[in-house]
């Protein structure tokens, strides 16, 4: 049966050759190279892949996937061409590792550099800079101390003074998470109803956007992840949102601030994997970290690399040290609570 | 016009092979039976004609002998050679036919010359331009070959479509409705003009129409058909003069049906009188029938029989065709010389005069 | 004599009885090719088999009714925006005289090239509460803050409903209008001589002749208000979509978010079923049509005259100047940091595989068509139409459809490879420009079927047999014959689908190989992220090249009365 079908394998090894004339599909074994599959847009990524590749002379691939990244790396499967992912946020990265697309990497370079609560026990993803989910209110119109945790903003004397983006989206979904994993999901309910009646438009856009509406009077108080601030600043069109603002590290007093990671992962049938790990190594390196301070405003993971200026100014803040995967645990439940109360409509 | 024994017989042909035979032939059209068991023979350079109400079939029938329709029994041949078989057909590009339209479907992007010349993509092109320049020479086109089809006149896009069909020489020439759209006085033209020039060429051609004048004024042969059957096939005169049974006395030219019954084997008494029979009856006596009776077989007689009141009349030229109705209520149709003029609501007096007697077994109700 | 060669004595020896299979070669081919495109849209309904754990009930008791309910207010509300829109600038361009008629035949075209996203972004860079006309409108008033005043969300499902609606009433519009013109100008000048006013005669002759087609217009607008994605999400609108999107990645149940794209096939075939009859009507109603004769026409004075100018001048301005200005004034702020040399090659990228996607996809409906021309049924029936849903599923969900057999069959390769010859064909397929190409094909193989059908129509059959019976087999018919009288036809839908395939979004994105941008995935990156001026640019180029299709048809409307010549009118 092996050897009969003569005819059939004539075909096959015509058609691949056809397919591959065709699409100009990949040459197997080429130069040094990384892919990367990416949820993270682009733009941020590209400075510090650049630095790599002037460094090691490996030359990296991207592309850019918004939606159906892992439905991707599922059905390409053992052949799949991605070494690397990248994330903007902790539950994409347990659900690849759930999904058992990832391989454990065991780097003392990175292990080193960043700290246990940042990284999957196993070593199948890691956290590569952190953030901090900040509550930013109008300079003008809310004193300073009237809020000072998240809890507050539920308080019903902030009716129609809130903006968030959707309840949906992993940034909120990863806070919601958070406060079921430490209050219980019947008082994140509370919260989050409290919340959504405070709401001055149905959430829509991204961080950004809400510190843009407070600067033009929309509502008071947003909540953002902390180096939009730094984007902002760094436009000159959005300098004056940012400078509207009041920045507010919540829950100091008890648990510390929410924090979420952009992270990376190694897929499990790496074709590079050498070279990936180089790559990973890089970001985890100092040198990488301090261009995440520098470039995007993120906090590093590992301890002693200095912060940017404004990070500076704002000065150093509890953070809620919560095990990230206990979050990431949560995130099922976060989105459906946020469906109950009905959070984006 | 020939004996109608003689060429009710063929003997005129009895030299040639058929060119044509469809052998028992059923066709759908559009899941339903459309053609039932249906053979004809078309001899070299005959010209036949499948008259027939529409959705009698005869466009199907038409389409199965290009090949564009697949049969269900039986066998079509062209030149003994099979080109229809069931399951298995010989494709119309290989079958050397030529076919003309009812829409003419001339290609509207090519010149007349180039319409002309479609069927020609084969030859070199030194002897293509010349078959063109003698087809359009001979339909008189030679002044329109580098006109469009829309710049023509309806005669001469009919004339493009016969030449175009007939330029590569095909064995056999099929035409559907050709002159069905023209108006009357062109297609009479039109008719003489296409049978004129297929006789001379001594094409062999089929052609279906809904019409009996078309079919009259080109088929030597007739077959009158209905509901997927041949029901007569004849010549034009004896369709007309000795149609087989009902439907083709009623289809073909005008004429009332009366009622009546054999009296004996030379007689049949009708309720206008007894009248004789020029052959033998085969019924037996008192058998009802029913008496075709064309309007040349009423005849203006001031001494006549029957008393009737003209109803209404249409002036044809040289005569004119009056409806009747006697005073027991009978309808009749009669054609009068134009002299004999009378209005409506006139009585006139009129006798019957059959030269050859239509008779059926009454079977079907009368209109 | 001549004639005497004209028989022939003998055949020769081609005449070889082919046997008749029920399947020809070129209806094999066409259920073949309908086949591979329905693919990706079978893989959607083999997903929805999949446990979706309890998402249902929950989305039953929370979010669901939300969604069919937005979805069902959206549809409806595009629907009757483009249908008042649509036929009503018909039939003043059509049937009245009013200064500026002759540009608005054209110009009203012109929203047809925007997508509906970058629409979105324009106008809520406008609209907005930190936009020009409200900061103008404060400044103006005195107003201090959104409390002190009402001003409509533009993020809202009206502003979906308004937006949508100004970009896909040209569908309407195109077809209102071919039907008004094609009209029996005697049945519209009985009805002037019965003494009937404008708008009797609309009532009771031009309306119901035309409404086959305007059915088919609405219906096509209203699948694409289904499938859009890009505004609904930019504008915060649960519909059905973004509800399955939100399923799949939110909830993380690929087969919730199938079932739900299963359930909207529901509507899409309704909608298909409600154009196929228009269709069909049409076919009745069109058929006395005489080209050559200038329809009736009211010469409008004074206010009527203003106001039909004003009625057509609305939506060209708002469906196509004030975007179009907005991006122009965003581009040129931020011009330096847009045009990069990255950014010619992501136009260079968007161009050519749009253009190579369209003639696939022409190629395929052509094959299609024409097989169904030269063998009907009901197998290829069915098959047209299954491969024609694609038009109407989401654009991610039928990238994930894709996906998944392609990758199969590129690992099922693969392995076979390696067994065999011990070397791996690695993923030849997946993540290639061909996968992207193939996903335009089945999103778009619809609108292309559709054209090119309708233009073969239009042919008699009665031209088929002539060239079969002058020895041209079908193939050499459809080049020779066929082709330059459907020219116009296969243009404008190799057109349509260009521009549609430019402005792909969703599908793009999962699709595409690595280090690959098209301009929609570019603009995509940066309204994402809330930065409007750097998409603007962009959102511009696409813009511009949407336009030269509708430009296309625009000339082709203006000699649409001259276009087939049909043999049978041209009597002397």
């Amino acid at each position: 049966m092996r050897s009969g079908c003569r005819r059939c394998r004539l075909v096959a090894l015509l058609l691949v050759v056809w397919l591959m004339g065709l699409t100009g599909s990949r040459a197997v074994g080429a130069q040094e190279e990384v892919n990367v599959y990416s949820y993270r847009n682009p733009q941020l990524l590209e400075p510090l892949f650049a630095a790599f590749t002037a460094q090691s002379g490996i030359k990296i691939n991207s592309v850019f996937i918004s939606k159906g990244m892992l439905e991707r790396l599922q059905s390409e499967a053992e052949n799949s061409p991605a070494d690397l992912i990248f994330t903007a946020d902790i539950g994409r990265l347990t659900d690849m590792k759930a999904a058992g697309l990832t391989q454990p990497v065991d780097s003392e370079a990175i292990s080193n550099n960043i700290p246990a609560q940042f990284r999957d026990p196993q070593g199948h993803w890691f956290g590569l800079t952190s953030r901090a989910r900040i509550i930013v209110t109008a300079k003008d119109r809310v004193p300073v101390g009237a809020v000072t945790r998240y809890e507050d903003l539920a308080d019903p004397k902030w009716r129609g003074a809130i903006c968030t983006r959707s309840g949906k989206h992993p940034y909120m979904t990863a806070l919601i998470a958070s406060m079921i994993a430490h209050q219980g999901h019947e008082e994140s309910r509370k919260w989050l109803m409290g919340l959504k009646r405070n709401l001055a438009r149905k959430p829509q856009g991204n961080d950004r956007a809400q510190v843009k509406a407070i600067s033009q009077g929309e509502c008071d108080i947003a909540i953002i992840n902390h180096y939009y601030m730094a984007l902002m600043l760094s436009d000159p069109e959005q300098l004056a949102w940012a400078n509207s603002v009041n920045v507010i590290f919540p829950n100091q007093s008890d648990r510390g601030t929410h924090m979420n990671v952009s992270g990376m992962a190694l897929t499990r049938h790496a074709p590079h994997r050498d070279a990936a790990v180089r790559l990973m190594a890089f970001l985890a390196s100092d040198e990488g970290q301090k261009r995440y301070v520098d470039d995007n405003g993120e906090y590093p993971v590992t301890p002693g690399i200095p912060w940017n200026d404004l990070q500076g100014s704002w000065g150093s803040f509890k953070q809620d040290t919560i095990s990230l995967t206990a979050v990431a645990d949560q995130r099922a439940a976060a989105i459906r609570l946020a469906d109950e109360v009905r959070y984006d409509h | 016009m020939d004996h109608p024994d003689q060429l009710r017989s063929g003997a005129v042909r009895s030299d040639s092979q058929p060119l044509l035979e469809v052998r028992g032939i059923s066709c759908n059209y559009e899941l339903e039976r459309a053609v039932f068991d249906l053979s004809l023979t078309v001899h070299r350079g005959e010209q036949v004609c499948l008259l027939g109400p529409s959705g009698c079939g005869k466009t199907t029938v038409l389409r199965a002998i290009a090949g564009f329709h697949p049969i269900l029994t039986g066998g079509i041949f062209i030149n003994d050679q099979q080109v229809s078989a069931v399951g298995a057909m010989v494709p119309p590009e290989s079958r050397r036919v030529g076919m003309v339209f009812q829409d003419h479907a001339l290609f509207p992007h090519l010149t007349v010359r180039q319409n002309v010349a479609a069927g020609l993509s084969r030859l070199p092109e030194g002897s293509r331009g010349e078959s063109v320049g003698e087809m359009l020479e001979r339909m008189g086109l030679s002044h329109h070959a580098d006109r469009f089809p829309h710049e023509l006149s309806g005669g001469q896009q009919q004339r493009v479509a016969l030449a175009r069909a007939l330029a590569p020489r095909p064995l056999l020439l099929l035409m559907d409705e050709p002159f069905s759209s023209l108006d009357q006085e062109l297609r009479e033209h039109m008719g003489q003009e296409v049978s004129d020039m297929l006789k001379e060429s001594g094409t062999t051609c089929v052609m279906v129409t809904h019409d009996q004048h078309d079919a009259f004024a080109l088929g030597d042969k007739v077959g009158v058909m209905s509901e997927g059957s041949i029901v007569q096939w004849d010549t034009p005169y004896n369709l007309y003069h000795q149609p087989s049974n009902h439907f083709v006395a009623d289809f073909i030219g005008n004429g009332v049906f009366l009622c009546g019954e054999v009296v004996s084997p030379q007689e049949v008494s009708t309720p206008l009188g007894i009248l004789p029979s020029d052959e033998p009856l085969i019924w037996s006596s008192q058998t009802p029938l029913e008496i075709l009776l064309r309007p040349d077989d009423v005849v203006y007689d001031p001494a006549g029989p029957i008393q009737a009141r003209v109803t209404s009349r249409a002036f044809q030229g040289a005569q004119l065709l009056y409806t009747l109705r006697t005073l027991e209520g009978i309808k009749l149709l009669a054609l009068f010389p134009s002299h004999a003029n009378f209005e409506i609501g006139d009585d006139v007096r009129v006798r019957l005069d059959v030269d050859h007697l239509v008779v059926f077994e009454h079977d079907t109700p009368l209109d | 004599m001549i004639m005497a060669t004209l028989v022939s004595p003998t055949v020769g020896a081609a005449v070889k009885l082919r046997r008749l299979n029920r399947l020809n070669r070129w209806t094999v081919g066409a259920v073949f090719a309908a086949l591979l495109v329905f693919i990706p849209i079978g893989s959607v309904l083999f997903l929805s088999l999949g446990d979706s754990g309890d998402v249902w009930p929950h989305l039953i008791g929370t979010a669901l009714p939300e969604y069919v309910g937005t979805t069902l207010l959206l549809l409806l509300g595009v629907g009757v925006s483009v249908f008042l829109t649509g036929v009503t600038t018909a039939w003043l361009v059509t049937m009245c005289r009013f200064p500026g008629r002759r540009i608005f035949e054209w110009l009203l075209l012109f929203p047809l090239a925007i997508p509906a996203y970058v629409m979105a972004y324009a106008y809520t860079d406008l609209l907005e509460y930190a936009g020009p006309v409200q900061s103008s409108l404060r400044a103006l008033f005195g107003w201090q803050s959104a409390r002190d005043y009402f001003f409509p969300p533009v993020r809202s499902l009206g502003g979906a409903i308004m937006f949508m609606g100004l970009v896909l009433y040209p569908y309407v519009y195109l077809l209102a209008r071919s039907a008004f013109l094609e009209q029996s100008v005697s049945v519209l000048e009985v009805s002037r001589v019965l003494g009937k006013g404008p708008w009797q005669t609309f009532k009771t002759v031009s309306f119901p002749a035309a409404r086959p087609a305007i059915v088919v217009g609405v219906s096509l607008a209203l699948m694409e208000t289904l499938n859009d994605y890009g505004t609904v999400d930019f504008f915060a609108v649960y519909t059905l979509t973004a509800g399955l999107i939100d399923v799949w990645l939110g909830m993380g149940s690929l087969a919730g978010g199938a079932q739900i794209a299963s359930s909207m096939l529901v509507f899409v075939i309704l909608l298909i079923f409600l154009e196929r009859m228009s269709r069909r009507h049409q076919k009745v109603y069109q058929q006395a049509s005489s080209r050559f004769k200038t329809l009736p026409t009211y010469s409008l004075k004074g206010w009527p005259s203003a106001l039909a100018f004003g009625l057509c001048a609305l939506p060209v301005i708002a469906g196509f100047v004030v975007p179009v200005l907005v991006l122009g004034q965003l581009s040129i702020v931020y011009f330096d940091r847009s045009w990069t040399p990255e950014f010619k090659s992501y136009a260079l990228n968007s161009l050519t595989l749009s253009a190579g996607a369209a003639l696939v996809t022409l190629l395929v409906a052509l094959f299609i068509a024409y097989a169904r021309r030269l063998r009907g049924g009901r197998v290829l029936r069915v098959a047209t139409r299954a491969a024609s849903l694609g038009y109407a599923v989401p654009g991610a969900v039928l990238a994930v459809g894709i996906l998944i057999p392609f990758a199969i069959f590129d690992n099922a390769l693969d392995a076979l490879m390696r067994d065999w010859f011990g070397v791996s064909s690695g993923l030849l397929l997946s993540g290639t420009v061909a996968a992207v190409t193939f996903a335009y094909v089945v999103r778009f193989l619809a609108v292309a079927v559709g054209q090119v059908e309708s233009s073969l129509e239009k042919i008699s059959p009665s031209v088929d047999m002539a060239a079969r019976t002058l020895g041209f087999r079908a193939g050499q018919t459809l080049i020779r014959y066929h082709l330059p009288l459907i020219r116009a036809g296969l243009l404008t839908a190799v057109m349509v689908v260009f521009v549609d395939c430019m402005k792909e979004l969703p599908a793009t994105l999962l699709l595409r190989p690595f280090n690959f941008e098209t301009l929609a995935t570019y603009v995509y990156r940066f309204a994402s992220d809330e930065m409007l001026g750097e998409a603007a640019l962009g959102s511009l180029t696409i813009v511009a090249v949407g336009l030269l299709p509708v430009a296309f048809l625009s000339r082709m409307i203006s000699r649409s009365r001259q276009l087939y010549p049909s043999p049978s009118t041209g009597d002397a």
